[in-house]
């Protein structure tokens, strides 16, 4: 596409993309550069010299048992969130996509948590959660249940997800109430003169077309569980107990800040960055799709 | 007519609320545990009804902070997050307008590299490169520093799409008609271009100041002095401490005050929040 009123003007174009260029090359390309560098680079325990290994960090990773354990529970972890998160708000949605009086109310009571940084959604949640004082472990240990998410990884794991899961559930709510309220009322009107029951309209005519949607929150969603977990993770369980709640994000940064240990930190940075991509590719296939359904 | 029987339509009101419920129980305890005896909170004693300590606690954490390990305001904090916010919302949307300006109503040689240029970093996170990034930003002597903060995160592919995509529905004739009343590029960018984008841009800056408000692995990363910290950097290294140690009622009203301008903004500026949102995420 291109204007077909323009200016004509030698220098200016240049001095006004300039700052963004400017920005953009010495904090995006030259660290990103840096990194496929540094992830071929090996170097000693003094950081006094260093060689050019090829592939071998990389090799490295893939030996390493507690790189693959990262990689399959970043993805276990993803599904989970993704999965109960959509299915949650979805709910809600449907609900709110309702006429009900003051649906505007709730709306605006669904959506705020949006705004809640992920570090202080992780303070909010260990503190509720707490083996020695949290206000919801008295009722766990009441009906039986050993819990201790500071000792017991499983636990752990479950209280990330569960944390990760209720901050999106805004984002994912507006989304697919924007997605309800785009499908036309009279398709719903055409399966209720059919004689379909509520549920069945949902689940015939409601879910099919909000099938785009769903796919969109579904990339959005593991793209948040990859990146945004951060916050939630060191608040809370710092990657441990062990290494149970370590994720490939929070493994570069503690690589890195702890081992020192550059060149796999490197390695590990240049393979998120490969699955950025393919997952951002994913999303605009599907976004030029939507354009043409 | 796809009519709601009234059966129904409680059950809708019931789940809502349900909902609603459990996404402010977690809010309404921290609010709860501001007001509360630290000693109380410890032994797992806490009430789930607010206390008498509102005043006291918010005033020491806003202008003394914790005893502990770290003492800081929070008060200052917050100031380094609003300071931080502001310049990465209001930084990306000057760079990103100008850029798209440029694109969109020039033609000059590079112009397509340079757009895809931009449009690439749409790919890259800062978490996928923070070692590197986080070495320049020191070899540019920028580490404890606003500019350190910010610029990272300021430049970004998104607000130039945006805005590329806005001019492109400008209609021409607009500019047709300020070049016949004699004006120059930048005298239609900033009389014609601009006010058009009102809306835009504060949908934009919106949506950019609660990111910035939230940023927390690169703040983490680069501020080493406790009067330097962001609050979301701050509230964690308040219970690093051992458990019995933490100051719980000063966290959890530092929890308070760290979601108070952000969730403040989404629930007064719910159109623009909403308009921001979707259309960055196209």
């Amino acid at each position: 596409m291109q204007k077909q009123a323009i200016f004509q003007a030698k220098l200016l174009p240049y001095a006004l993309v300039a700052p963004q260029l400017a920005i953009v090359l010495i904090f995006f390309y030259w660290p990103a550069f840096q990194a496929v560098v540094q992830s071929f680079l090996l170097q000693d325990a003094f950081g006094l010299s260093t060689t050019f290994v090829w592939f071998e960090n990389y090799i490295e990773l893939f030996k390493d048992a507690a790189y693959f354990e990262a990689i399959v529970r970043t993805f276990l972890f993803s599904f989970a969130i993704a999965v109960s998160s959509l299915s949650f708000a979805l709910l809600l949605a449907v609900m709110a996509d309702k006429p009900l009086r003051g649906s505007m109310l709730y709306r605006t009571l669904l959506i705020w948590p949006y705004a809640v940084a992920p570090p202080v959604v992780g303070v909010l949640w260990i503190f509720m959660l707490h083996p020695s004082l949290g206000v919801l472990s008295r009722y766990l240990r009441g009906m039986g249940v050993d819990w201790n998410p500071l000792l017991d990884g499983d636990q752990a794991a479950a209280l990330i997800i569960l944390a990760a899961a209720w901050k999106q559930i805004s984002y994912n709510f507006l989304f697919f109430l924007a997605g309800l309220q785009a499908i036309p009322k009279s398709v719903f009107e055409a399966a209720a003169i059919d004689g379909a029951r509520p549920m069945r309209r949902f689940w015939t005519v409601t879910f099919p077309l909000l099938s785009p949607t769903i796919f969109f929150l579904l990339v959005v969603n593991i793209v948040y569980a990859f990146f945004d977990t951060f916050g939630i993770i060191d608040t809370m369980t710092r990657g441990g107990p062990g290494t149970s709640t370590v994720t490939l994000v929070y493994k570069v940064y503690s690589d890195g800040l702890l081992g020192g240990n550059l060149g796999s930190s490197a390695a590990q940075s240049v393979i998120l960055m490969v699955m950025v991509i393919v997952l951002t590719g994913i999303q605009f296939r599907f976004v030029e799709r939507k354009v043409t359904y | 007519m796809v009519e709601e029987e009234g059966f129904r339509r409680y059950v809708a009101h019931i789940i809502l609320w349900i909902g609603i419920a459990i996404v402010a129980f977690p809010v309404y305890i921290a609010f709860v545990a501001s007001t509360q005896d630290n000693a109380l909170i410890a032994n797992g004693q806490m009430s789930l009804l607010p206390g008498g300590h509102f005043f006291e606690v918010y005033y020491q954490t806003i202008f003394v902070g914790t005893s502990g390990s770290t003492r800081e305001p929070v008060g200052n904090m917050m100031l380094n997050s609003l300071v931080m916010a502001l310049l990465i919302a209001v930084g990306k949307i000057a760079i990103s307008i100008i850029s798209a300006y440029a694109i969109v109503y020039f033609r000059f040689p590079f112009r397509m590299p340079i757009f895809w240029i931009i449009f690439i970093t749409l790919m890259l996170p800062v978490e996928v490169r923070i070692y590197p990034t986080y070495k320049i930003v020191a070899d540019l002597h920028m580490l404890d520093s606003y500019a350190g903060l910010s610029l990272p995160l300021i430049a970004s592919a998104t607000a130039t799409l945006l805005f590329r995509q806005f001019f492109m529905t400008v209609p021409d004739e607009l500019l047709e008609a300020s070049r016949i009343d004699g004006a120059g590029p930048l005298r239609f960018f900033w009389d014609t271009l601009l006010p058009l984008s009102r809306t835009n841009m504060a949908a934009l800056f919106v949506i950019l100041f609660i990111l910035g408000w939230n940023q927390y692995l690169w703040p983490l990363l680069i501020t080493t002095r406790d009067d330097m910290q962001t609050i979301q950097v701050g509230i964690r290294k308040m219970i690093t401490t051992t458990d019995a140690l933490t100051e719980w009622p000063i966290v959890m009203a530092t929890a308070v005050l760290a979601m108070l301008p952000p969730v403040f903004v989404v629930v007064v500026m719910q159109k623009l929040f909403v308009r921001g949102l979707v259309e960055t995420e196209k």
